[in-house]
């Protein structure tokens, strides 16, 4: 199931609606690897809130959006992480690295709209 | 415990096992009012399920005996276990206790065994052979319900404990979207777990941008501990929240470093009050981008 | 008993099976959060089906032994076995850098962990989680 993303003045919104197999990680990786370059997008935020589950798979999507995006000058956040998944994630041993996360969209727009450094 | 074998009851037994079944199941069905009657009022006079009334007592009666049957024919008992964990779900809040569930289907047995020794009382080998194609049923159906009840009663008391632990762990809320977690004691693992739970539900229903681990009340950490402290400020941090850990004595400094803690990933104040203070600090500190008009677009940051 | 056999053939069914998994732990009365951990646990052995058997199967069954109660997940394959289970198993988990490694973090999250491996037989992995 493709992921709908869409333009909001700079940036691109990815809103993942349900659980995602690995080739649909795959393909919003892609597609959002083509829309910032063609959009010339300063940042995407990927809104994870509909995730039940975060596994090793998801977060090395997620640093590989991250990683691919920077190349093509543009910042990611990840937002809407639940509460149940950070605490498994953390008990994997899963991190997102450099990428930024926020609580939710409206945190997320802040954050980038403050233009503050990561934490 | 005895050990129920999982195929259907219909297969356990040889052909002719399931034809009696079969007949037993028939005559069940053709004598349903009278024996759902009778099991009721024996229920009634047994003094069980005080707690419900007459037409309750029917109405649960009818839909255990029409699931009961529903097993003897067809040897699965998915249905009745999940009519078992409703019914419980039900009837707990009443103050209906295990002996009277398990009570009331011994009498269920009981009141369809005799119907069967009425029937079959002019043939003793075949009476046998009824019953023994009736007993292993009847048995797992017994513990069916029983076991259904027992887990659902600590359902639903490990779910009243922990609305007890939720209550009695502080996670506050001092101002808007700060949070502070002061941490006293020694805590077991299981508690820890649940304290870590409900400051990240915290972040998430109180918007928190900042939270404040204050460990000053931690007299020692282990590895357990110190593992346990990094996963819930990581956690903290990938649901966007700023942490800073206040209380941290030399010793305890020490002692996570030498565990192998990374603090400068860690924003750590000396005291709580500190703590506070740089938390609102945060939450109040902001970056303005400024145009001047003599030099277009030239950006000093302001703090507000 | 409550027993549940999911067939792993593609991604799709990695999903499926956390879904399934997350059922049966809720019916043997696991907590939210722990509800996550075992759905992410199966998400990873899953995938290491998909991964490098292609096909295989996930069982889940509820356990009861006096007062314990939990949850056994079985992840069946009969794909290539791994060479060495101690090196798929060692735990990266300060070296990986934080991208995770299926295996080893699917043991840290579950309470008993066993891989059984033979190289051109398959693999069957056995976790298992009790309610605290």
């Amino acid at each position: 199931m493709r992921v709908p993303i869409l333009k909001q003045g700079d940036y691109l919104i990815a809103s993942i609606q349900s659980a995602l197999t690995d080739a649909d990680l795959l393909q919003l990786r892609d597609d959002l690897a083509d829309m910032a370059g063609r959009n010339r997008a300063r940042a995407i935020i990927v809104d994870v809130t509909a995730l039940d589950v975060m596994d090793s798979f998801a977060v090395r999507t997620l640093r590989a959006i991250t990683h691919i995006l920077r190349m093509r000058g543009a910042r990611t956040v990840i937002v809407g992480i639940q509460p149940e998944v950070a605490f498994a994630m953390v008990q994997l041993g899963l991190t997102l690295g450099d990428t930024m996360t926020a609580l939710d969209l409206e945190e997320g727009l802040a954050l980038l709209s403050n233009g503050r450094e990561p934490r | 415990m005895n050990t129920m074998k999982k195929q259907p009851l219909a297969l356990v037994s040889n052909e002719s096992t399931s034809a009696l079944l079969t007949e037993l199941v028939a005559h069940l069905r053709q004598n349903r009012t009278q024996l759902r009657e009778e099991w009721a009022r024996r229920i009634t006079e047994s003094q069980l399920l005080t707690a419900m009334t007459k037409e309750e007592i029917f109405a649960e009666a009818t839909s255990v005996y029409d699931n009961y049957v529903a097993v003897l024919e067809t040897g699965a008992v998915e249905a009745l276990q999940a009519y078992a964990r409703d019914l419980s779900e039900r009837i707990i809040p009443r103050g209906v206790e295990t002996h009277e569930v398990v009570g009331i289907v011994l009498l269920l047995r009981d009141v369809l065994a005799r119907s069967l020794f009425k029937k079959y009382q002019s043939d003793f080998a075949l009476l046998n052979r009824v019953l023994d194609a009736y007993e292993p049923a009847a048995n797992r159906i017994a513990n069916t319900v029983a076991v259904g009840f027992v887990q659902e009663r600590e359902r639903i008391i490990r779910q009243q404990q922990e609305a007890i632990r939720e209550l009695s762990t502080p996670v506050l809320q001092v101002r808007e979207r700060l949070l502070i977690l002061p941490i006293i004691g020694v805590i077991d693992p299981q508690r820890a777990r649940q304290v870590t739970e409900q400051l990240l539900r915290g972040i998430r229903s109180n918007r928190a941008k900042v939270v404040v681990i204050d460990i000053t009340g931690v007299p020692a950490v282990d590895a357990t501990v110190a593992n346990h402290l990094v996963q819930t400020v990581d956690a903290s941090r990938l649901m966007g929240a700023t942490v800073i850990v206040t209380g941290l004595s030399a010793e305890i400094a020490q002692t996570l470093v030498t565990i192998g803690v990374d603090l400068s990933k860690m924003k750590t104040i000396g005291d709580l009050q500190g703590g506070i203070e740089e938390a609102e600090r945060l939450l109040g500190y902001k970056v303005i981008l400024e145009a001047t008009e003599t030099t277009g677009a030239m950006k000093r940051p302001t703090t507000v | 008993m409550n027993e549940t056999r999911v067939p792993i053939h593609s991604d799709a069914d990695i999903i499926a099976a956390r879904h399934l998994g997350r059922k049966l732990a809720e019916q043997v009365g696991f907590s939210g959060s722990e509800l996550t951990v075992i759905a992410t646990a199966i998400s990873e052995i899953a995938r290491n089906i998909v991964e490098y058997a292609r096909s295989g199967e996930i069982l889940l069954r509820t356990m009861n032994q006096g007062n314990r109660r939990g949850i056994i997940v079985v992840a069946k394959d009969r794909g290539p076995g791994i060479a060495d289970v101690e090196l798929a198993m060692q735990d990266g988990y300060s070296t990986s850098k934080g991208i995770g490694l299926g295996l080893p973090g699917a043991r840290r999250l579950m309470d008993e962990f066993d891989i059984d491996s033979k190289v051109g037989k398959g693999t069957t992995i056995t976790m298992k989680k009790w309610i605290a």
